[in-house]
């Protein structure tokens, strides 16, 4: 009852805001057409760009994953001395403009660099490469990996381990067969948001991994660069990129939803 | 089941909630619009002659352009200035979506053009002349000693991307290091090879240069003598193979002050606006300081309404 008579003040209240979130993205849309999407896909500089974003994308994610796993853990679990400044300097460069997150790693990574210069004289250059792609991507987007899982793990029921270590499973396997499997919802979630976060790098990875076709441009600075040669081009990737995000975010929203209710 | 529980207690609070939070956001947002909505300057006629001519300009001009309008402003109690620096394609992107300006000054007359529709085409007249250079690292280490080093294996260039001013003169400069002027006949091919990243406009190659990040870079000798004189050093180009870079002005179509626009113009163009671009580095203009009344130079493609 008053459930929905509440309904009409909310709707007007929160329609402003909403309208204006939609709006953008439907003009985006009504200015791409279709043919134009079917043709960037099939050929020219932007599969180009489509093809390196899902590379590079797809590399962030698998190191995210492998070193973002244990540092989650680290983090909701133990107990140790700079514990919470460790937590909040994981959260940093989620809140870091992207261009500071860049010039930090091109002043570290870059061939005068702190670490670069030991780099360089192993013959390691960073910046330019698809290499440096990644670590922009890495840098940016995988605390959202760690911050979901870590929230995961802390929220998996001790006891559960606790029983299975009763009933003889050691760490590993207890880990394995009862808090992994709980934590799968929020690995997968925070997974496809660095993923997604990784696809919209641009900030950094301009200032880090310049502007190379087929080598450092990904779908972002493809769509920067062609705004300003091919309008089309840059409008198709941008609706390209646009419904891939939505998929994602979408794929994120109906895991989650299933979470709660079986919560 | 959780949502109805909520919104359920003290439903008299939460209209009430909900009542101020609307109330905020459009208070909010007249505020941001009472700011950002009105053309520029367009309520000119407050405290006369109080009015601000938006520039848009390239960013080769940056320091000089702020340097112009100090002096300007001063001769002209009551004109202030906002700019707009950027890739010159950038600019003329916007220019064609709508944004509101009184003055666009390109670094090259394709983007000028480009701008076409927005631009009051028979006030285009070139102000100003650059010339190209290449930047290379101060310090040890430095792997481009004279041009024809831009072709060695393992050299890292950065250039301006094609569709900015500076990226188009760079690759017609490459393009004129002929064999006849000594070069090695694969020098372009060369070259290109060696470039690492096309960067959105002319400073963006410069900081890369300032960096160490690149080995050499093409830029405009006024932006090469903005740098720290410490951070890079320069190789020349001889005149022969250099590009002269001729900058366009003109005044937007729908500029809210048109004849302020002009009054800024005719200061760029005069003895004293085209010494302070001397003192930056630039190239007198042709016509400059002789006569403000330049030809038109692109009057058959858009016909001015």
């Amino acid at each position: 009852m008053n459930n929905a008579r509440l309904r009409l003040p909310l709707a007007l209240a929160a329609l402003p805001l909403i309208a204006f979130l939609v709006l953008p993205v439907a003009g985006l849309l009504l200015r791409a057409s279709g043919e134009d999407i079917l043709d960037t896909l099939l050929g020219g500089q932007a599969t180009q760009a489509v093809a390196l974003s899902v590379r590079t994308t797809l590399a962030t994610l698998i190191i995210t994953v492998v070193f973002g796993t244990p540092a989650a853990y680290l983090i909701a679990r133990k107990k140790f001395p700079g514990k919470s400044l460790l937590d909040a300097l994981v959260d940093l460069p989620v809140v870091l403009p992207p261009s500071v997150a860049g010039i930090a790693l091109l002043v570290t990574l870059g061939r005068r660099g702190v670490i670069g210069g030991m780099l360089a004289s192993l013959g390691i250059e960073l910046p330019f490469t698809g290499a440096a792609v990644v670590l922009a991507q890495l840098f940016v987007a995988s605390p959202l990996y760690v911050r979901t899982i870590a929230v995961a793990f802390a929220s998996v029921d001790r006891d559960l381990e606790l029983a299975a270590a009763i009933d003889g499973a050691s760490r590993w396997q207890a880990f394995r067969s009862v808090t992994m499997p709980l934590s799968l919802r929020g690995a997968v979630g925070g997974a496809i948001m660095t993923w997604a976060r990784a696809l919209g790098e641009f900030g950094a990875t301009i200032i880090f991994a310049g502007n190379f076709p087929g080598r450092t441009q990904t779908m972002p600075l493809a769509i920067y660069i062609g705004f300003e040669l091919d309008l089309r081009v840059a409008l198709t990737l941008a609706a390209i990129l646009l419904a891939t995000s939505f998929v994602v975010l979408a794929a994120v929203k109906s895991l989650s939803g299933r979470w709660v209710e079986t919560a | 089941m959780i949502g109805s529980g909520n919104s359920g207690r003290g439903s008299a609070r939460d209209r009430a909630r909900v009542a101020a939070a609307a109330l905020s956001l459009s208070v909010c947002m007249g505020l941001a619009t009472g700011s950002a909505a009105p053309r520029p300057g367009a309520q000119k006629d407050h405290a006369r002659g109080d009015i601000t001519l938006t520039v848009f300009a390239a960013a080769s001009l940056n320091e000089t352009f702020h340097r112009a309008a100090d002096e300007f402003s001063a001769a002209h109690a009551g004109t202030s200035f906002i700019f707009n620096f950027a890739g010159s394609q950038q600019l003329a992107q916007q220019l064609v979506l709508g944004a509101r300006a009184d003055i666009f000054a390109s670094a090259d007359a394709r983007q000028m053009k480009a701008a076409g529709p927005a631009i009051d085409s028979i006030t285009i007249r070139v102000f100003v002349r650059n010339l190209l250079v290449v930047v290379v690292p101060s310090g040890a280490g430095r792997a481009v000693h004279r041009l024809a080093d831009l072709g060695s294996p393992g050299v890292k260039i950065v250039l301006a991307a094609n569709a900015v001013p500076a990226g188009e003169y760079a690759l017609r400069f490459i393009g004129r290091c002929s064999p006849s002027e000594g070069f090695p006949v694969d020098f372009m091919s060369a070259v290109l090879r060696n470039v690492v990243s096309y960067e959105e406009n002319v400073r963006a190659v410069l900081a890369k240069v300032v960096l160490a990040e690149a080995d050499a870079g093409v830029v405009y000798v006024t932006d090469a003598a903005s740098a720290s004189r410490r951070a890079v050093d320069t190789v020349d180009i001889p005149e022969r193979l250099n590009v002269i870079a001729e900058y366009p002005i003109a005044r937007v179509r729908e500029s809210a002050h048109p004849a302020e626009a002009e009054l800024f113009i005719r200061f760029l163009l005069s003895a004293r606006g085209q010494e302070l671009l001397e003192a930056a580095g630039f190239t007198r203009a042709p016509a400059a300081a002789k006569s403000t009344d330049a030809k038109p130079a692109d009057t058959e493609s858009h016909p001015h309404e």
